[in-house]
């Protein structure tokens, strides 16, 4: 363990600033990117959904 | 049993992975077991960079960065290169998931492009007492960052999804020739930007800890870069082939 006390360890040697800006906008971006993926595949997942159902219906109103 | 069943049941056949409906299954295992590992490897990482890694002499606590930037430096050419491969593939062999693959790479390796260039900045500020400068380290990975945009832009203007991929594989080809100008740029070009830390051809000029740690770092990205490729090119195999029997044979099963 290289720090003394959380107060240490967040002020990061005096490059706090830096160092938490880095972390933490990666963080955020990567979370970002996961909730994008999931709501890509909901929506996927719901287009094919609608797909059977219109061709079901198709299916059923035709003479 | 015929005979070809005999020749060729004691392989695997890669090439059958290369049909959507083989391949999607495929994708959610690999997608799965890829994001186990960058959790696992993030934490671990993580935990040397931020706590075990002692300061450096030189930079104090600035050069933590280093346990991201890097990482997410050499995923954003090492991804461009293979969505490019991916891309020209699909476009010499007209095969539908080799596009798909390029497509489903693209919006991770902007974001690793972006994580790049902004670890870069605040790491930059407080060594060179500069956000930015146009040297050609930092120019090339910013050209990156808008030929990543342009293949998605270029992709999301076309409506048709194979002439989508055509015109992107024409962005993603011609602009190859940007990674190894990025790659050599610091030793082509006097620049701000340092040499390379790590090289195969000599030994590495960190302690051992911190390159452990960086080491981590970058194979948890490669994971976390596997996984998001390989669970966007699902929904991509969904989009586009929703109109498919074997498609519509998952959604009452859906998972």
């Amino acid at each position: 363990m290289n720090w003394a006390s959380l107060s240490d360890f967040l002020a990061m040697g005096g490059y706090g600033l830096y160092v938490w800006g880095s972390y933490v906008v990666t963080a955020a971006t990567l979370v970002w990117e996961v909730a994008l993926l999931v709501q890509r595949r909901r929506r996927a997942l719901q287009a094919v959904r609608d797909d059977v159902l219109i061709a079901g219906a198709r299916h059923e109103t035709a003479p | 049993m015929n005979r070809s069943q005999v020749i060729v049941s004691p392989r695997i056949r890669w090439f059958r992975f290369a049909a959507p409906q083989e391949f999607y299954p495929l994708a959610g295992i690999l997608a799965r077991w890829s994001a186990a590992v960058a959790v696992v490897l993030g934490v671990i990482g993580l935990v040397i960079g931020l706590l075990i890694a002692p300061t450096d002499f030189q930079q104090g606590d600035s050069y933590r960065i280093i346990f991201i930037h890097v990482p997410a430096a050499w995923m954003s050419m090492f991804i461009y290169v293979v969505m490019a491969f991916w891309a020209g593939f699909g476009l010499v062999f007209n095969t539908r998931l080799s596009s798909m693959m390029a497509s489903a790479l693209a919006p991770t390796g902007a974001l690793m492009t972006f994580i790049a260039l902004w670890t870069g900045a605040l790491w930059g500020k407080p060594t060179w007492g500069t956000w930015w400068v146009w040297d050609a380290r930092l120019t090339s990975e910013l050209l990156l960052l808008f030929l990543y945009i342009g293949f998605m832009a270029l992709q999301a203007a076309t409506d048709d999804p194979r002439r989508a991929d055509r015109a992107g594989a024409m962005i993603a080809l011609v602009g190859v020739v940007n990674v190894p100008i990025i790659y050599f740029s610091v030793q082509w070009w006097n620049t701000l930007h340092q040499g390379s830390s790590v090289s195969l051809t000599r030994a590495p000029s960190m302690a051992s800890i911190m390159l452990a740690g960086m080491l981590v770092m970058v194979f948890a990205f490669w994971a976390y870069a596997i996984a998001a490729a390989m669970h966007r090119v699902r929904s991509i195999i969904l989009e586009r082939e929703k109109s498919t029997e074997w498609v519509r044979s998952l959604s009452g099963t859906a998972s």
